[in-house]
């Protein structure tokens, strides 16, 4: 268990009690103490030290710290971590096993979907709630689940072949 | 960027949920899906002692129509549940057409209808159509429910007519006399900024005639601008080029728009004027279709 109300600079308010809470991420429950204000994406990545979300614009423009908040895509700078409580979140690291890549992680590779990779984790977790949903989605499908998270590198060709290549692989794979 | 400090609870029923924003004195402020209020504390635009989190309340995600014909909206239905609805996409076509063009998908899918009404952004898409569709927002408070018109709802830039200790509980359109048209057609620079202006449209026909029209624009003034004016110009006769022409004129003259950088004020009074035209163009081909 960690506490993360240290990591807000100074202790919290008289009054302002710490919560404990316990979410399941990536398939395995975490108990953490935290203050109400401590951001989900703060959690993630200063708490339970899972790096893959990236903050980027801090207000839910960018859609790089998107995860899965119980199987829905979620911007996890607009929500607090207590509100987790119970919850189960995905993130960019529950996508490989210890053996392979997930489909859209190889389908980034081969498609070269990303150049700097900020908004690689968030485009991820938002195609994968697309593909559970829709699993042969057109190009326009793509385009407009995507719509919420923002590349300045590649223009977003590259990203929309990558989940059209992930797509038909997962197609594949569950005939 | 940190919120400032503030005490969270998350009640397990409305009762709770009451007593606490009444104990709050109103320094407490509700939580839905908080895809506004969050960006605003962190931007430390509020600052309220305690969040009172109503996600855990049961019994307020849903969206239904009665037998009567009015739809139902709770408290906790999301902008996708909506976007995603049958009975909307069958039975209430402005609610249909706004319902993608709100936000971006992956705000659409934690951000409430009556939470957005609520906050009263000017900017924002569903006090407009709750204004052309003449619904009310049901807000209970210590002393039991009541209705507020959508109309008297907003009572200017993010203030709403809720006392501090009430909950928007549920939004209502109400059962419709005759057939039911309606658009909702936005301009905004990208996927997720606020409208540069927006129109929504909901009308009622019986006999090829229009009996009830409502018009409202979004981010074309300080507040969503009912366009009542150009709204009852349409009602009593068919819908005409000359009509449609006419309510285009009367809906860009209500419009208070000002110059900023998503345009100037001139631009948007066109767009609003184009877009209430072509809302009603489609109305009027695709009932002379149907009939």
């Amino acid at each position: 268990m960690s506490s993360l109300y240290e990591e807000i600079s100074a202790p919290p308010a008289a009054g302002v009690p710490v919560r404990r809470v316990t979410l399941n991420v990536n398939g395995q429950d975490r108990t953490v103490d935290v203050e109400p204000r401590l951001l989900l994406a703060h959690l993630l990545r200063q708490g339970l030290k899972l790096t893959g979300t990236h903050t980027g614009c801090d207000t839910s423009n960018c859609g790089a710290c998107t995860v899965l908040f119980d199987g829905r895509p979620i911007k996890s700078c607009t929500m607090f971590a207590v509100q987790a409580d119970g919850h189960e979140v995905q993130t960019v690291e529950g996508l490989a096993t210890q053996s392979s890549l997930h489909p859209l992680q190889e389908g980034f590779k081969e498609e070269h979907g990303l150049q700097c990779g900020f908004c690689t984790p968030g485009m991820m977790m938002a195609a994968k709630a697309l593909l559970e949903s829709n699993p042969n989605p057109t190009e326009d499908e793509i385009r407009w689940a995507i719509s919420g998270n923002l590349c300045r590198c590649t223009g977003y060709q590259n990203i929309v072949k990558a989940i059209l290549w992930a797509a038909e692989k997962m197609r594949g794979s569950s005939n | 960027m940190y919120p400032p400090r503030f005490n969270y609870e998350s009640p397990k029923s409305l009762a709770e949920a009451i007593s606490l924003l009444t104990a709050g004195g109103g320094e407490a402020k509700v939580l839905a899906g908080g895809q506004s209020l969050v960006p605003m504390l962190k931007l430390r635009f509020a600052s309220p002692e305690m969040l009172v989190d109503i996600n855990n309340i049961p019994g307020l995600n849903y969206v239904r129509r009665d037998a009567d014909g009015s739809i139902h909206i709770g408290a906790l239905c999301r902008h996708e549940d909506l976007e995603k609805s049958e009975v909307i996409a069958e039975h209430q076509p402005t609610i249909a057409a706004a319902a993608p063009l709100v936000a971006d998908p992956i705000v659409r899918t934690r951000g409430t209808f009556v939470g957005s009404v609520c906050h009263a952004d000017p900017q924002g898409d569903w006090s407009a159509t709750m204004i052309a569709l003449d619904g009310h927002i049901v807000a209970q408070g210590p002393n039991g429910k009541r209705n507020i018109p959508a109309r008297d709802f907003v009572t200017g830039p993010f203030q709403n007519a809720l006392a501090f200790d009430e909950i928007a509980i549920e939004a209502v359109i109400p059962a419709p006399k005759g057939d039911v048209h309606g658009g909702y057609l936005k301009l905004e620079r990208r996927v997720g900024d606020f409208a540069t202006a927006a129109v929504a449209v909901a009308l009622e026909t019986s006999g090829g005639k229009v009996i009830r029209a409502g018009i409202a624009l979004t981010g074309v003034g300080g507040r969503t601008i009912n366009a009542n004016v150009a709204a009852d110009s349409l009602v009593g006769s068919a819908l005409t080029i000359e009509s449609i022409t006419r309510a285009g004129e009367l809906a860009a003259a209500a419009a208070e728009p000002r110059s900023d950088h998503r345009g100037s004020a001139s631009y948007k009074r066109h767009i609003v004027s184009t877009f209430l035209t072509r809302i009603l163009n489609n109305i009027s081909e695709s009932t002379v279709k149907a009939a």
